[in-house]
């Protein structure tokens, strides 16, 4: 099983997760930038988490063998804290990057103008950056907060194949189908989806514009739960080519739209030379 | 070395990358600003395949750093525009204008960005840090990234001047890692033990 995990924050995880998700199968991921449970309060400390999202975890993740790439966006919840909105004219540099595949996570925390007005000038950069665009649905009022994103998408002009609403469930899957957006699908422990749900939605709704990702992060959850849904999948009748399709070939598509994807295979040279600084060296 | 450097890339990249590079230099030297996108943007036209010469580098390496050397900007200005875009570039743009340090007119003014190299844990960064440019880091300084380099299994070819500014002190320090990693059962690299011994013993 080749598995490319298109939502998962690595910054919170250690470098055990990348070993056990390298031997479950995965080959790439990316990274969305979000917010950190700490509220940030300055500028540099938004710059200082892209550029490690541009810099040091793909180096990290490189050592495992994982192609890493991420999304550069203002989150909704700190776009409500004017300190951090003055991180927008900044964007456009981390827009341009390599390893920078989508715009993204934008959307609704709490569906207050600021909000409103953050989420639409970072499709328009979208749009002018040419990126696909990861919006996140809000945990709270969710029904109604994924059906004003799709109303705000519409307004954009983005194309609604360029635009994953992500953090999907039953009950706001079929709007989303019927936009022509793909859906997205965190697969947790706990809270929003497990496997045997994502497997009856898959039954329900086929497996096109389907993204299932872990979304693992400093939260609790589990970076396996990709692998988890494809064995789920297996057991349910669905084919390895289905399981291929989902979780390789859809995320692959979707990003790919940005022309920056980097799937080729990391060098062992490379990973044995690098492999030292993770090592930590020393005596 | 910016012609040869010109011409390695013209070998290995296939001939797009020529004509977008030839636009995007010419662009640079009227209008310096634009560097800001196009510097992130040379992998992605020129490739990243590796170079017969120099060793170790790729295309995007040598695009980027034509790029830089086009800028029509010197002294401090050069070095103003060269720090911002070591700030705000990914760990493949900061390795290239630690390689291009050595070719601008910047003096030493761009030394701190070697020394942030430095602090991170990422080899290609350590590596580049310590090119020619190292010539500006003091003693303490440059010992430190040499050990560093040994630290991280970085090969000590990297290190540019190595035979000649290597000097009792490093001695010293190469002599107390490899008491570290004998007791602790552990090997020195190859190159780090024929270092100590030729400066204990020459």
């Amino acid at each position: 099983m080749r598995i490319f995990d298109p939502h998962i924050h690595m910054t919170s995880r250690t470098t055990d997760d990348y070993e056990r998700m390298a031997a479950a199968g995965v080959r790439a991921l990316v990274e969305p930038a979000f917010w950190l449970g700490q509220p940030r309060t300055s500028v540099g400390s938004f710059t200082d988490y892209f550029d490690s999202l541009v810099g040091w975890e793909p180096f990290r993740a490189a050592q495992f063998g994982i192609r890493h790439h991420c999304t550069i966006a203002l989150n909704p919840k700190e776009a409500n804290d004017p300190r951090c909105r003055e991180v927008l004219p900044v964007l456009p540099r981390y827009l341009a990057k390599d390893g920078v595949v989508a715009v993204g996570e934008v959307g609704y925390d709490s569906m207050t103008p600021e909000e409103d007005e953050v989420f639409a000038a970072q499709l328009a950069l979208a749009l002018t950056h040419e990126l696909p665009a990861l919006v996140h649905t809000p945990h709270r009022d969710k029904a109604r907060g994924t059906e004003r994103s799709l109303k705000v998408v519409a307004e954009s002009g983005l194309p609604p194949e360029r635009v994953v609403l992500d953090h999907l469930n039953e009950v706001t899957v079929q709007e989303v189908a019927d936009s022509g957006c793909w859906m997205g699908f965190s697969i947790y422990p706990d809270t929003k989806m497990s496997p045997p749900r994502m497997v009856a939605i898959l039954r329900e709704y086929g497996l096109e514009r389907m993204l299932v990702n872990s979304a693992a992060d400093w939260g609790r959850s589990d970076p396996l739960l990709t692998a988890a849904t494809g064995e789920a999948m297996l057991a349910a009748g669905f084919t390895d080519d289905d399981v291929d399709r989902v979780l390789w070939r859809n995320p692959v598509e979707f990003y790919g739209q940005s022309q920056r994807l980097d799937l080729s295979e990391l060098a062992g040279s490379e990973t044995t030379f690098a492999g030292s600084s993770i090592l930590r060296g020393g005596s | 070395m910016i012609d040869s450097l010109r011409a390695a890339l013209s070998r290995t990249a296939a001939p797009p990358a020529d004509s977008w590079l030839a636009a995007s230099t010419a662009r640079v030297a009227a209008e310096p600003g634009a560097i800001g996108v196009l510097l992130p943007a040379a992998g992605r036209h020129c490739g990243r395949a590796p170079l017969a010469d120099p060793p170790g580098w790729r295309a995007d390496d040598a695009a980027r750093v034509l790029l830089l050397a086009a800028l029509p900007l010197r002294g401090a200005a050069l070095a103003e525009q060269v720090r911002t875009l070591y700030r705000y570039g990914d760990a493949d743009e900061k390795r290239a204008v630690l390689r291009a340090l050595p070719w601008l007119d910047v003096g030493d003014r761009c030394a701190d960005l070697l020394h942030d190299a430095l602090r991170t844990n990422d080899t290609r960064l350590v590596a580049a840090a310590m090119g020619s440019y190292a010539a500006h880091l003091d003693d303490s300084a440059w010992r430190q990234g040499v050990l560093k380099c040994v630290f991280m299994g970085i090969p000590l070819s990297v290190v540019d001047g190595l035979g000649e500014r290597a000097d009792g002190e490093l001695a010293t320090m190469l002599a107390g890692l490899a008491a570290e990693r004998q007791a602790a059962g552990r090997a020195m690299p190859e190159d780090a033990t024929a270092l100590l011994h030729r400066l204990t013993t020459g």
